[in-house]
């Protein structure tokens, strides 16, 4: 193969790795707080179905969820879904993977957040939701932050696992190559990738902690 | 007929003032009960604050004072009993004997007209002292930024703090930080003001600035309802004085006549055992 071909594949593969970071980002940290919701809240059989799902998805392997995920609608209920489905298949697994998780992370934190905070801002006159969206949320962003940027560099990582149900992210395109090539080079680019990637995230990370470090 | 006329309005004015002066009712709590568990810590209690007069509520530690304040600010669930607020209804027990709030709207309304001061100030540790007082009148309150700004400006510059405006809750000292939360709870401008124990959480040389702000408030006629171990301070500030023991109120009259002519002989012990306590610290 030819250097610019080898390029352009590590390339693609590199991009399908970071939509599937930037998706999942984007949509399990508000779900995960709906779920932590859900966790925390009143009605019994809400409760108990949400701590299951969160049960399930931490206490089984991420691969199988995916594979469950991509297969499991043909196996399942034989309805053959379109080629683009795969991508789905690896969004919605992350996302419900990752939900479970950053509820439990939002759960602590809210927890840890004092009485006295919610009995002010009731005493004020805050709606519940005022007082969660201004008073708790900003304070448990902070507290969260150290446990968040842990699963997001995690989530660098498990973006690998997406080849299982051949998605060809990085580590996919990178292992095609070097076996094409028989070289070790391929796989080498692909280290350096992931370190790179979550060198920034943890940089980005410590500037967003140092930026809400302004009070105590 | 100019003169006459004159007159009658006047005599209208004050049977209007008349009106108004006759004791209004602020608050009032009607055999209110509250259990924790088979705990009872509220015993058929009944309590009326006028308008304008300041209520000290004594005793010792475990009474119910801290209960009480919570349930009539509506932090806890009372057991049974009723609640009013400028005659409203915030609470009644129906036939069942079960306690049923008022609706979501009317309780809003229910909740602007008292505030709390907490013993630990609760202050937003992520909003600067300025923010602390002016965010509610703005998002509960719907005031504009300019407006609610100044009254909070003229707030802090009463409290001593106009330099400290942009400064954080942890950057502030006990007293300060009580200041603050005492400014926070007056911008929303409640009818009636509640402190539990507002100094207990102080160093003692910073009591004095927090007792001489609560003396000032008392001057100028607010409504009050002040829970203190500084027996003091409350029989020289307030209007009424309860006594409290085991969840209900032993005694209730002038300061002086719990004070010094107390009936009980609770009281007297109580009070003894705090002059006791007192000579201990200071000799
Ligand atoms: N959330 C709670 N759960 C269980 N018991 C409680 C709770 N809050 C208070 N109590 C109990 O109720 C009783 C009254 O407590 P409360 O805090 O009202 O007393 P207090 O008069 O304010 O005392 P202090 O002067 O020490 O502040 C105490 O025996 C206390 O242990
Ligand atoms: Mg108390």
């Amino acid at each position: 193969m030819e250097w610019t071909m080898i390029l352009t594949k590590l390339g693609e593969g590199m991009l399908v790795s970071i939509e599937i970071f930037a998706w999942t980002l984007l949509l399990s940290l508000p779900l995960g707080l709906l779920v932590a919701f859900g966790r925390m809240s009143g009605n019994v059989f809400l409760r108990g179905f949400v701590k299951f799902y969160i049960s399930v998805m931490r206490g089984t392997p991420l691969m199988l969820q995916l594979m469950v995920f991509y297969y499991g609608p043909f196996l399942l209920f034989h309805v053959s879904l379109p080629g683009g489905y795969r991508f789905i298949a690896v969004l919605i697994g992350f996302l419900f993977n990752y939900a479970a998780y950053f509820a439990e992370i939002d759960r602590s934190g809210m927890e840890s957040i004092p009485k006295g905070q919610y009995e002010a801002a009731a005493i004020l006159g805050y709606s519940k939701a005022q007082a969660f969206r201004k008073i708790i949320l900003p304070q448990m962003v902070r507290r969260t932050l150290p446990a968040v940027t842990n699963e997001m560099i995690t989530l660098v990582k498990d973006t690998s696992l997406a080849q299982v149900i051949s998605v060809s992210e990085m580590f996919l395109a990178a292992s095609a190559i070097a076996a094409k090539e028989a070289s070790m080079l391929p796989l080498f680019a692909a280290g350096i990738f992931y370190y790179v990637f979550n060198y920034l995230v943890a940089l980005s990370m410590e500037w967003a902690e140092r930026k809400l470090s302004y009070y105590r | 007929m100019d003169r006459s006329n004159k007159a009658a309005k006047q005599m209208d004015r004050t049977k209007h003032v008349g009106r108004v002066k006759e004791k209004m009712m602020v608050m009032e709590i009607r055999h209110m009960q509250k259990s924790f568990g088979n705990r009872k810590v509220i015993r058929d209690l009944s309590l009326n604050v006028e308008e304008g007069q300041v209520t000290a509520v004594i005793g010792p530690s475990g009474s119910g004072k801290s209960t009480l304040l919570r349930c009539a600010a509506l932090l806890d669930p009372m057991d049974s009993g009723e609640l009013l607020y400028l005659g409203q209804h915030a609470a009644v027990t129906n036939a069942d004997g079960k306690v049923v709030y008022a609706h979501r709207k009317k309780m809003k309304e229910i909740r602007s007209s008292f505030g709390l001061v907490f013993q630990n100030f609760n202050l937003f540790p992520h909003y600067s002292v300025i923010r602390n007082i002016i965010d509610a009148p703005m998002t509960v309150q719907k005031k504009s930024r300019e407006e609610a700004y100044w009254a909070g400006r003229k707030l802090l510059s009463r409290m001593g703090l106009s330099d400290r405006e942009d400064s954080y809750p942890y950057q502030l000292s006990g007293g300060q930080q009580q200041r603050v939360s005492i400014a926070r709870a007056l911008a929303l401008n409640p009818k009636i003001l509640f402190f539990d124990e507002p100094t207990s959480a102080l160093d003692p040389e910073l009591t004095g600035e927090i007792l001489e702000i609560l003396r000032d408030l008392a001057a100028e006629h607010r409504t009050m309802v002040l829970v203190t171990h500084e027996i003091e301070f409350a029989g020289n500030v307030a209007d009424q004085m309860v006594f409290m023991d085991d969840g209900a109120i032993v005694e209730q009259g002038s300061p002086n006549e719990i004070l010094n002519h107390p009936k009980q002989e609770r009281i007297k012990t109580f009070l003894n055992s705090l002059k006791r306590r007192r000579k201990g610290i200071c000799y």
